[in-house]
């Protein structure tokens, strides 16, 4: 890895099947090359694991995701099994770091009983009696007390990772996960995968015939301008002339659609009094799924992929729409029958460097393409905040003055929870939930390449250069 | 007659909105209302001569501010 585009190894190794994937896919050479592709990635000797049949077998499972993973699983977030290092499960354990001092706060913390001291005054836990309720870590004077996690669970906020009793392997819960894909970046072992959908892209790509039989889309999210950040010579439009060399007709920003659903949502709470957003999937999901007595107070507003998906089909209804962005949870929104018909397959933007780099395209070597529809506000519901500074705005360019907007933007799942919780019991004090599950926005989606501190600046940038300054001028053509 | 005005971005950023409102002040003006369909489309192809504008089957260059009543009557207005 010459230049490093991604954060983390694992994400590099999800990346190299993915891409070997789709080299074959376009050779049409993928049925019985598993052997050539393990190949490629493991090599002799084993890198990664005990030995290079793990190593392979692990592959395998990582081909069978790349190809679209398990049909019979309605989820895209699967576990690879064989990949599962079944981390220890320790819960609460005391440290090196126990002095063996003789106040022992903890044992007078400890509603349970559950601490002892050995010869050497030095803190044991009774895990038959621990109930994890964390205070004796709270008050040992040198932090000697630590709550150990899987990555996975630490990870998953919503509490949707449990265990297979088998194996000791990740289990997910279908009931409860929302897809948005924090275990996939979290887990140290690559062992939770979100499914790709490479194999249909390359697929409605070659049978477009260059676009001649039909014209294929791609809708790429406004995250996009912090990303493909690892050259500092690639440009943006360099990245949409590589999207174009892949076999894409046009290339359309899906905050154009972010314009429309600003604009449609400052009118729908005026009128209703009290909404929460409707762009993030894995929010919506996870107010449905968790919330279900506030389902009615989710915009009705179909998310702003879907909005410009549905216009790019009003135009041209044979065309096909590929969404590109930073998101797992879109791989599930683009299978709700109110998308289905509009949104054709989605992509992150690793799979799009996988599929970039199985052409051997060089970006940095293309003349730019122009990538302007949206207005400043449509671009930044990227980060968290814009959705509810595009609401505001759209507000005020309605004339709507007898409504006062207080909304609250919520960074992340924990944070959606706890204005979720409020509104439940009709104590919050906010009138427009923005609901983002990731941390950050979009911008710390999972399917991002990397995530970076400087990624909320480069969004407002992006949104600056927009030709259109308001949102009333970018949607004005389309309503 | 489908008059499909280019909203791709190379167009957008040569001003194809403009283009679009002179459409419609046009086609209201002169009441081609029940003749003209208007529409935009995403990326005519045309990327680097926009703003491009397809009537019916063919794709018209080019489209600016300055040439475009001579456009306008040469292909839409003698054709219809």
């Amino acid at each position: 890895m010459t230049i490093k585009k991604f954060d983390t190894q694992v994400q590099y190794l999800e990346y190299k099947v993915l891409r070997e994937v789709a080299r074959h896919a376009w050779d049409d050479t993928l049925v019985g090359s598993f052997d050539a592709i393990a190949g490629n990635i493991v090599g002799d000797k084993p890198t990664m694991r005990c030995c290079i049949y793990k190593e392979r077998a692990i592959v395998a499972q990582r081909i069978d995701m790349a190809s679209g993973g398990h049909k019979d699983n309605p989820n895209v977030i699967e576990v690879l099994n064989i990949a599962c290092d079944g981390c220890p499960v320790g819960g609460y354990q005391v440290t090196d770091n126990c002095r063996g001092c003789i106040a022992h706060r903890c044992e007078d913390a400890c509603k349970k009983g559950a601490i002892t001291f050995d010869e050497n005054q030095k803190a044991h836990i009774d895990k038959e009696k621990c109930v994890n309720c964390g205070m004796c870590a709270k008050v040992c004077p040198y932090s000697a007390i630590k709550d150990y996690q899987r990555p996975c669970v630490e990870a998953c906020k919503i509490g949707a990772i449990g265990m297979n009793e088998y194996d000791k392997s990740a289990k997910i819960d279908n009931e409860k996960c929302i897809a948005c894909g924090a275990c996939v970046y979290q887990c140290p072992f690559g062992a939770i995968m979100d499914k790709s959908y490479i194999l249909e892209v390359i697929d409605m790509i070659k049978k477009s015939e260059n676009n001649t039989k039909y014209k294929v889309y791609a809708v790429i999210a406004p995250s996009i301008a912090s990303q493909f950040t690892y050259d500092s010579s690639l440009k943006l439009g360099q990245v949409v002339s590589g999207i174009k060399a892949l076999g894409f007709h046009s290339v359309v920003e899906a905050a154009l659609g972010a314009d429309m659903v600003a604009y449609n949502e400052a009118a729908e709470l005026a009128e209703k009094g009290f909404l929460t957003s409707s762009c993030c999937p894995a929010f919506v999901s996870y107010v449905q799924k968790a919330f279900p007595q506030l389902k009615e107070n989710v915009s009705h507003n179909l998310s702003p992929m879907a909005t410009i998906s549905k216009k790019i089909k009003e135009m041209d209804p044979e065309g096909k729409v590929v969404f590109i962005g930073p998101c797992t949870a879109k791989k599930m929104e683009i299978r709700l029958d109110t998308v289905k018909p509009y949104v054709d397959s989605a992509l992150t933007f690793a799979e799009l460097q996988a599929l970039i780099d199985s052409r051997n395209i060089d970006m940095t070597s293309l003349e730019e393409s122009p990538l302007d529809n949206a207005s400043y506000y449509g671009r930044i519901f990227a980060r968290c905040g814009g959705l509810a500074d595009a609401v505001a705005e759209a507000l005020l360019e309605q004339g709507v003055t007898d409504f006062q907007l207080e909304g609250i933007s919520c960074d992340g799942i924990e944070e959606c929870r706890m204005a979720l919780l409020k509104a439940s019991k009709g104590v919050l004090k906010a009138n427009f939930i923005e609901g983002m599950a990731c941390v950050g926005g979009c911008i710390g989606g999972a399917g991002c390449l990397t995530h970076g501190p400087k990624n909320k600046l480069e969004i407002d940038k992006y949104g600056k250069e927009a030709k259109e300054k308001s949102i009333e001028d970018a949607i004005k053509h389309f309503r | 007659m489908k008059i499909s005005v280019c909203v791709g971005s190379s167009c957008h950023l040569r001003g194809s909105y403009d283009i679009i409102n002179l459409m419609k002040e046009n086609i209201e003006s002169r009441h081609l209302e029940d003749k003209v369909e208007l529409a935009a489309a995403f990326c005519l192809g045309k990327c680097t001569d926009g703003v491009s504008v397809k009537i019916d089957d063919e794709i018209v260059v080019g489209v600016n501010k300055e040439n475009f009543d001579q456009i306008f009557k040469e292909h839409v207005l003698d054709v219809l």
